[in-house]
């Protein structure tokens, strides 16, 4: 490996093998190593920093590995200038990509526990590793439960793929959606009414909880009030993130930097900076 | 085959109800069913009955004028369908569409609250299961106006 390669801000060249359209506003990037090196190993709910050349980087987590071509997978939504300039990038086009970084979902601490997962939109894709790492070996863990909740129907991601993990791995999959149309034939409401329609041990069990920081919160009252204790549940997190590595502080958060000391906490690690107003 | 009175004292609405209070609300129960698009109520239909889904599933929709119908919630097994009958002007708010086979114990909100105003105490024991089920409606409405699920890419 050549010193740049082990340089954290030096960009890696990747080309795009695949693109997916995921929903109306986000799409999927397979991505493969430029030079045919080794793409690097990542832990589910770390992030990498892609960069649009003559655009900008932003950090996108990693969404999965391809099965047969190990292709990174990144699902990215359609928000700004940068994600506008990815989601252009087609099949051969390439584009710069450093990482991974951050703390990772805490798999090893749900074996023998019961697993409750919630997501809130795009926060689906940071936490699909995780499910796939639960999936892998399912006999080591108890009940496992997956919530999700999005706008609307057409904001879903991966709804493909809800009926394999149901049938294949018996993991309780609920989605809903803040409104619809009479198509819809799911749930319609916040995704915390969805807690109490799945069958958990609340003393036994981990929650790892990702979307935007207002659902997140909503979400952990609403575990604490099925009786979970705060050290079980796992949120990640999200600030302005540039430099990846803490040196830039821009991701500041309390006495943490998001890029390096997250992007998953424990919730009760950042507790009294995640309830202070305006931080 | 299950008693009326014991499928009230298995819902969640009613559980811990003490006897003497399950024997009131059975009087004013029946069972009922609704196949997959019945309509169970209409907006601003008087709100005489309450509902104890015991299976299936309920939308509550919005019609605004000049647009199609709005989801905005549903309700399930172990949940209720309706508050309207215990607050006056008693008018249901919403349409109300079984979604697929529904099954529920509906209670008659005149006779219930008839019952009620005459035994303060078991009025006070559905209002004490009520108010939550209303909060709780109404900080998912406050959720899902602040758009829970914005911008994160």
């Amino acid at each position: 490996m050549d010193n740049n390669a082990q340089d954290p801000m030096i960009p890696q060249l990747y080309e795009v093998t695949r693109t997916i359209r995921e929903t109306h506003d986000s799409f999927s990037l397979y991505l493969n190593s430029k030079d045919d090196s080794d793409i690097p190993e990542f832990g589910p709910g770390q992030f990498n920093m892609l960069y649009a050349f003559g655009v900008g980087e932003v950090p996108i987590s990693i969404s999965g590995r391809a099965e047969k071509s190990g292709n990174l997978i990144h699902t990215i939504r359609n928000v700004g200038s940068v994600t506008s300039a990815l989601s252009d990038l087609k099949r051969g086009h390439t584009l710069g990509l450093r990482g991974p970084f951050g703390s990772s979902w805490p798999i090893e601490a749900c074996k023998k526990q019961d697993v409750v997962i919630i997501a809130g939109g795009i926060g689906l894709a940071p936490l699909r590793p995780a499910i796939y790492a639960l999936l892998e070996q399912r006999d080591q863990f108890g009940e496992i439960a997956i919530l999700y909740g999005a706008r609307q129907p057409k904001d879903l991601l991966f709804t493909k793929e809800f009926e394999t993990w149901r049938g294949k791995y018996g993991i309780q999959v609920k989605a809903t959606v803040d409104s619809a149309d009479r198509e819809w034939k799911g749930n319609v409401g916040v995704v915390t009414t969805l807690i109490p329609r799945v069958s958990f041990d609340p003393i036994h069990t981990v929650a790892m909880i990702c979307g935007p920081e207002i659902m997140m919160k909503f979400s952990m009252l609403a575990l604490k009030q099925s009786g979970m204790s705060e050290e079980n549940i796992f949120i990640t997190m999200e600030r302005n993130m540039k430099c990846a590595v803490g040196f830039c502080g821009h991701c500041q958060f309390g006495p943490t930097f998001i890029c390096k000391d997250g992007p998953v906490f424990a919730y009760n690690k950042i507790k009294p900076f995640f309830e202070t107003r305006d931080l | 085959m299950k008693s009326l009175e014991s499928i009230v004292e298995n819902h969640p609405f009613f559980k811990d109800l003490e006897p003497r209070y399950l024997e009131l609300v059975t009087g004013c129960a029946s069972n009922v069913r609704f196949e997959a698009g019945n309509f169970i109520f209409r907006q601003n239909e008087e709100a005489n009955q309450f509902y104890l889904i015991r299976q299936g599933k309920v939308a509550l929709e919005v019609c605004p004028p000049n647009r199609d119908p709005v989801i905005v919630q549903t309700v399930s097994e172990g949940e209720i369908l309706g508050w309207a009958w215990m607050v006056p002007p008693y008018n249901c708010h919403f349409d109300a569409q079984a979604l697929e086979l529904t099954r529920a114990i509906q209670l008659d909100g005149q006779c219930l609250r008839k019952k009620c105003e005459e035994d303060h105490s078991l009025g006070y024991q559905v209002l004490s299961r009520l108010l939550p089920i209303i909060g709780k409606n109404m900080e998912a409405t406050q959720l899902q106006l602040t758009d829970i699920y914005g911008n994160r890419s």
